[in-house]
């Protein structure tokens, strides 16, 4: 993999990236045509007017505009922290779903939704339970020795995140199941429908406060991909960047699920097929990911809210789209990385 | 400079593996570690190079001990070389090169154009300039091998501690290695190595110290050191010391296995 290869592959993805702006909001009940998109946002930017149909201003503004930017930013930053996640556990198998961030995540935000807090405090849970969780599971997987660490890991996650899984079945047991239970239903389901603008303000701080520290630490996460003592005898606190790498993924993660539910598949596939195409290194690997989770939950999102007559839950297509995705990597990808 | 290991207990806080050890090696000079499968020897250089802390005595980098050095601080000095494995990223042998530059880079930075050229130095003078771009998953053992001297050479620290630089090398490979090594210290780097095969002490060592049992159980020229009554003490074997002519007027001790394998009597 040659640095060369690097302009290229991002001038592709951030191409390929406003194409699919383009046809989100040209497709739908409302479409909206590039060109009044351009004209409208020309007209917000300068303050002139844009003499367009005024509903067209409310589907963009306010409906449609901040379902696209919630589904760059969530897709974004769920393959982020799948990019973080891997290097920093040494597999190209790990992701927020594996680890039980997403499982925790979810606990917190529907202990949120079940309390009827506000959306901070629903983050703000999403956050400290995934957390919890990601931590649990990496102690359990450190406390076990002498078996395949990875092993050990995956199932230490399938352990932690069924455990969660029961605490989310305990409390849709005890909500409300005429308000409570359906909206828990649904949410985590995974489903940007609802996101509003207020969403996408509330999370975008959160998303660059994960990201930050990702971008700056990014030659030293390379080196957490070794092995630990080796990462440290050239010269890395590997503790300490670890916790803060961790701490930044699991801020995206639960972010992303606070307002979207649980979106599984992004964290897994999408780094994977950035690594084929820029390589490991992760000054490439992050604005690569970065790029096709925010188009590939874009695309899905679209395709979600247009193909059927009723809107399909997002959770559902990226399972429906990321298995065999994921099965064709784990049987054609698996000598590349060994 | 100097690394020196004072009378150091090494292992783990449940298990001693090791104790009372006490060597030292110059910048320049080439220690050769030998000792049976577990008697310690990649316990000791752990804890040599900090990655275990002491559990009694103290490692010391020129009289500093090496707890109160920051952990980049001690990259700076003193560089590591691990036996030869698999990464579980395609990088290339550039970029693995390059990781061995992290010491001198703030926390935040990533690798300028003056550590690329480090990096490059420390391949082409390893003569794996043709593997630069190659995926380091995909090459061979002993270009690995290479590769991870490379890297400990990019780190730009005056001693370099190898763990069984030789292991799993092929017959050519393993040459290869201890030239280098001989010209590492010819330029004023210290080499400490450990080794399961004694006749590559007599090819590039300056001293030999005997690891047995986690205690030094000899220390001093490798003539004088391997000889087979230390090696019958060491290994169980019988084993005999010859000197060999490898070149004009230059001879050089070889062991051979005797005892049962002795063979053919005349």
């Amino acid at each position: 993999m040659t640095s060369a290869r690097l302009p290229a592959a991002l001038l592709g993805a951030c191409a390929a990236l406003l194409l699919l702006v383009a046809v989100a909001f040209a497709v739908g009940r409302f479409p909206v045509s590039a060109g009044d998109l351009a004209s409208l946002l020309w007209a917000r930017l300068t303050g002139a007017e844009h003499g367009l149909d005024p509903t067209i201003e409310t589907v963009v503004m306010k409906i449609r505009g901040p379902r696209v930017a919630a589904a760059l930013l969530i897709g974004a930053a769920l393959a982020a922290a799948g990019a973080a996640y891997q290097n920093m556990f040494r597999n190209p198998l790990v992701s927020p779903d594996i680890l039980g961030v997403s499982a925790g995540a979810a606990v917190g935000a529907v202990l949120g939704i079940f309390l009827s807090l506000n959306v901070i405090m629903i983050q703000s849970l999403a956050f400290a339970f995934g957390l919890a969780a990601v931590g649990l599971v990496y102690v359990t997987a450190n406390a076990v020795r002498g078996h395949d660490p990875l092993l050990v890991l995956v199932l230490a996650g399938v352990v932690v995140g069924s455990l969660l899984g029961a605490c989310v079945a305990l409390m849709k047991y005890l909500a409300d199941p005429y308000n409570q239970l359906p909206a828990i239903t649904f949410w985590l389901l995974g489903s940007l429908a609802s996101a509003s603008p207020e969403d996408v303000w509330s999370t975008l701080p959160l998303m660059l406060l994960g990201l930050v520290p990702m971008w700056l630490l990014r030659w030293r996460i390379n080196l957490l991909s070794l092995d630990d003592e080796e990462a440290r005898a050239l010269g890395v606190e590997t503790g300490r960047i670890r916790l803060v790498v961790i701490a930044a993924a699991t801020l995206m993660t639960s972010a992303a699920v606070a307002i979207s539910g649980v979106i599984g598949w992004i964290g897994l596939v999408i780094p994977h097929f950035a690594r084929l195409l820029v390589g490991p290194d992760f000054s490439r690997l992050l604005p690569t990911s970065i790029l096709l989770g925010a188009g590939f939950l874009l695309g899905v999102d679209t395709l979600a809210r247009t193909v059927a007559r009723i809107e399909i839950p997002l959770g559902v297509l990226t399972a429906f789209v990321g298995t065999p995705l994921f099965l064709w990597q784990l049987a054609t990808a698996r000598r590349g990385w060994q | 400079m100097r690394l020196e290991a004072k009378r150091l207990d090494f292992g783990y806080r449940d298990k001693r593996v090791g104790s009372g050890v006490s060597l030292s090696l110059e910048a320049g000079e080439v220690l050769c570690l030998l000792g049976p499968n577990g008697s310690g020897k990649t316990t000791l250089f752990k804890t040599m190079l900090g990655l275990l802390p002491a559990q009694g005595g103290a490692v010391l980098v020129d009289d500093v001990d090496l707890r109160s050095r920051a952990r980049d601080e001690v990259a700076r000095l003193v560089s590591y070389v691990p036996q030869a494995h698999a990464a579980f990223f395609p990088f290339t042998v550039e970029e693995v090169v390059l990781m061995g530059r992290t010491a001198h880079l703030g926390v935040f930075s990533s690798p300028s154009r003056r550590d690329r050229e480090a990096a490059l130095a420390a391949i082409s003078r390893m003569q794996i300039g043709h593997l630069a771009d190659s995926v380091y998953t995909r090459i061979s053992g002993g270009e690995r091998q290479l590769t991870l001297i490379a890297r400990a050479l990019a780190q730009d620290a005056r001693i370099i501690v190898m763990d069984e630089p030789t292991a799993n090398l092929d017959f050519g490979n393993q040459v290869r290695v201890l030239q280098h090594i001989q010209s590492l210290a010819q330029s004023g780097i210290g080499v400490l190595l450990s080794t399961h095969d004694p006749d590559h002490a007599f090819i590039c060592a300056h001293r030999v110290a005997m690891l047995h049992d986690g205690h030094l159980a000899r220390l001093g020229a490798p003539s004088a050191t391997i000889t087979p009554d230390t090696l019958r003490e060491i290994y169980g074997v019988e084993v005999a010391v010859v000197r060999v002519a490898v070149g004009e007027g230059v001879e050089r001790p070889v062991c051979i296995p005797g005892g049962a394998l002795s063979g053919g009597r005349h």
